[in-house]
């Protein structure tokens, strides 16, 4: 019973089970992508119907963080493809250094994004009674900066996810025998790490840049 | 692996393989997992049959009976969020389909057991925090939570109640990833696509709502509690939101969410139609496809829930003609089980008499959707009794008279126990009976003009509404009398075959009830499905051989 699953569970082959938990991660992602996308349909609308207030807010972000974290980001999952590589190729050891340097780019990503937070709470422009923007246009910029929260806050909670499952990939590669499918979880593990960064890479534009000048 | 037929070991089948409440609290056995949800659901179904009692029993008089006009709303919300987000939605999918789908297709479990059961906690918890919001004080915003009535005007537990149903979609995707995954990766050899049940192109497309309409229900409201609780105007006219964009929303999900509370029903109804017929399903290929298309249609009509909401005309007159298009597929469906029944020999076992209730119910449903679809007749009857009566006839008279049907089907193979046939039947002509006395009133008193959601009425409309109240009363006895006798054939039930009914499909060829392992051997499947002549002839043969053993 060398290349069989657990006889309890509905696989006849580990190569069955390993093919199957891909296609269910990319179903969710699927679902994930509505999840986000209605998100990002509600801010497009309010972009556009209260675009006076929106860029004032967007212009109140920091492009600075935003722009050294989006590179972050885009560096960490790079970085992940290569242990996907390795992988594959049954380097463990070049696919844990890979994944665990992807991992530390995420957390450096969610302290400068915490940072950025902390920063916008200091400067009132967490909507509520003394919000920063005042005059004709601070219904729409508390309007943005609800989104802007709401959104980044949503994406830094899969980042977090992303994270711990990255160290529970690292993990299990320590132990003596991590299981065939260890392979195969790295490869889903990307997927998801991809689909936080390819989040981003929308969240992006339609936070510190649209309406910026 | 043992090649003894496991139907020599009913005290190994899965119910009685491990007794202990830890087994069953762990299990990630698909089968147990639909026992934990018929049972969850099973409460939910009676706190919200609650809630409708107390609704009828307030309009038997004019000026209403028991409650004050603030109770009343928060009743007729409480009755509509539990039977729409705790049992309708999930009813189905959660039980038939988890118990079913891997016998059908010849596999041991789903594909993920430990996200199954993942998604039975998940649910757990939202019920919790829906019926703490709701015996804390309840909400009176009725099952949709519009904006502002769920924003400026509510003052019950808006945020208990949406953060359960936001934690219930999770779960509703949990199950449709599950489905979906296992109908395409774990359909046993010689098992095509057009060689599965039609229950299983049922669930695929109900699935398929559920992964893709769910989340927007979630992000929706995600924003809605987010403007709750900090006061920014997402929806909320009064702080410069948009209720109509609420609205566009919510009902992206929530009129495919009607497919959701309606397809899984009609797929139980094709199983029933063709074992009771003993005959293909007519027109296989369609009926398969036209579950897919009415989820399909299904995400492109959500506009005519708002034709009075002040949308624009051309949005109203597209939304319309889509409308009009879901009722192509609907038809296929029912002209086919007319078609599969016609010329057959029809058994009136309990089962089929709920899937013609089914069939009769829900074309006057249908028929009345198409009132409400088309603009100039809308304007008229929206916001009345007449919607009422309309979509109790699609949920109720279709979906539960399909669950119920499903329940007495499925029973001997879920329990390994016969229900008494006598009693089964008379439910299911009282079930018909009280709930065609129930809503048909409606009908008329909407078309009469008494708007929904009032605590009051005025004298005219009193005899209608004495009618309906006593058509509950007898839907209130008919639905307890299966309770009793299911419980009372779990211990004195006539011991069940394997296949009772005669029925094909790969459910029927395991053990009453099954083994944990479902098949002792991977089955192969060889021809397609509802192949009646092919089970007669092996049957023949089984009987001729029987006297020389
Ligand atoms: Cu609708």
């Amino acid at each position: 019973m060398s290349d069989a699953a657990d006889p309890h569970g509905p696989y006849e082959t580990l190569r069955h089970q390993e093919e199957t938990t891909i296609a269910g991660m990319w179903l969710f992602l699927a679902s994930e992508s509505l999840l986000f996308g209605g998100l990002f349909l509600v801010s497009l609308i309010y972009a556009h119907t209260r675009a006076n207030g929106w860029a004032a807010g967007v212009r109140h972000t920091d492009l600075v963080i935003g722009g050294v974290n989006t590179v972050i980001l885009i560096t960490s999952s790079a970085i992940y493809t290569l242990a996907v590589e390795a992988a594959r190729q049954d380097h463990k050891r070049r696919a844990v250094q890979a994944a665990m340097t992807a991992a530390a780019l995420g957390l450096v990503f969610l302290l400068l994004k915490a940072f950025e937070w902390s920063k916008e709470f200091k400067e009132h422009l967490f909507p509520g009674t003394h919000f920063a923007i005042t005059g004709a246009d601070a219904g729409g910029a508390q309007l943005f900066y609800s989104f802007y929260f709401l959104a980044t806050f949503l994406h830094a909670v899969h980042m977090i996810v992303g994270t711990g499952l990255i160290a529970w990939i690292c993990l299990r590669a320590g132990k003596v025998n991590p299981g065939k499918s260890w392979n195969t979880s790295v490869e889903i593990v990307g997927l998801y790490w991809s689909f936080v960064d390819l989040v981003w890479m929308i969240l992006f534009p339609v936070l510190y840049l649209v309406g910026r000048t | 692996m043992t090649e003894t037929p496991a139907s020599l070991f009913p005290e190994r089948s899965y119910l009685w393989q491990d007794g202990t409440l830890r087994s069953w609290l762990l299990t990630t056995d698909h089968k147990r997992i639909a026992l934990l949800y018929l049972v969850t659901i099973t409460v939910f179904f009676a706190t919200g049959s609650i809630g409708a009692a107390l609704i009828r029993l307030q309009l038997i008089e004019p000026g209403g009976m028991i409650l004050s006009d603030e109770t009343y709303s928060r009743m007729f919300t409480m009755h509509g969020i539990v039977m729409v987000w705790l049992f309708l939605v999930p009813s189905i999918p959660v039980t038939f389909g988890n118990f079913l789908v891997p016998l059908m297709l010849g596999a041991r479990d789903l594909a993920f057991p430990r996200l199954n059961l993942l998604s039975w906690y998940l649910f757990v918890a939202s019920g919790l925090l829906v019926l703490y919001g709701l015996f804390r004080g309840g909400l009176e915003t009725g099952w949709t939570f519009y904006t502002p009535l769920s924003t400026d005007y509510t003052q019950g537990r808006v945020l208990p109640v949406v953060a359960g149903v936001f934690l219930s979609g999770f779960s509703s995707i949990a199950t449709g990833v599950n489905i979906i995954v296992s109908i395409h990766q774990l359909r046993a050899p010689g098992m095509t696509w057009y060689r599965m049940p039609l229950m299983l192109w049922a669930l695929y497309a109900t699935s398929v709502i559920f992964v893709l309409a769910t989340p927007v229900l979630s992000i929706t409201l995600l924003l809605l509690a987010f403007e709750h609780i900090f006061r920014v105007g997402v929806f909320d006219p009064a702080l410069g939101g948009d209720p109509l964009l609420f609205q566009h929303l919510f009902w992206f999900y929530s009129h495919p969410a009607v497919y959701i509370m309606i397809l899984p029903g009609m797929g139980v109804v094709s199983e029933i139609v063709s074992t009771f017929c003993h005959k293909p399903i007519f027109g296989y290929r369609f009926v398969a496809w036209s579950s897919i298309s009415i989820a399909a249609i299904g995400f492109l009509v959500w506009g005519h829930h708002m034709f009075v909401a002040g949308t624009s005309l051309y949005a109203a007159i597209v939304f319309s003609m889509l409308s009009f298009l879901v009722s192509v597929p609907s038809a296929i469906k029912v002209f086919n089980w007319l078609g599969t029944m016609h010329g057959g020999s029809i058994r009136l076992d309990a089962p089929m008499l709920y899937a013609m209730g089914f069939i009769g119910l829900f074309t006057v449903g249908g028929l009345t959707g198409l009132f409400l679809a088309s603009l100039a007749s809308d304007v008229h009857l929206t916001q009345t009794y007449f919607v009422v009566a309309h979509f109790h006839y699609i949920m109720v008279g279709g979906m539960v008279s399909a669950y119920f049907g499903g329940l007495h089907y499925w029973w001997p193979k879920i329990t390994g126990r016969m229900y008494p046939e006598m009693w089964g039947r008379i439910a299911a002509a009282l079930i018909f009976f009280g709930f065609n006395l129930t809503f048909f009133p409606q009908f008329i008193l909407g078309y009469e003009g008494m708007p929904r959601r009032y605590a009051t009425y005025p004298e005219q409309f009193q005899v209608l509404n004495v009618l309906s109240s006593a058509g509950a009363s007898i839907l209130a006895v008919a639905y307890v009398l299966p309770l009793v006798y299911f419980t009372w054939s779990l211990f004195k039930g006539a011991r069940a075959p394997g296949n009772p009914w005669a029925a094909t499909g790969l459910e029927w060829q395991t053990s009453s009830p099954p083994p944990t392992e479902n098949f002792a051997r991977t089955p192969e499947v060889t021809s397609g499905p509802y192949d009646y002549a092919t089970l007669d002839r092996l049957n023949r043969t089984a009987a001729e051989e029987a006297p020389h053993v």
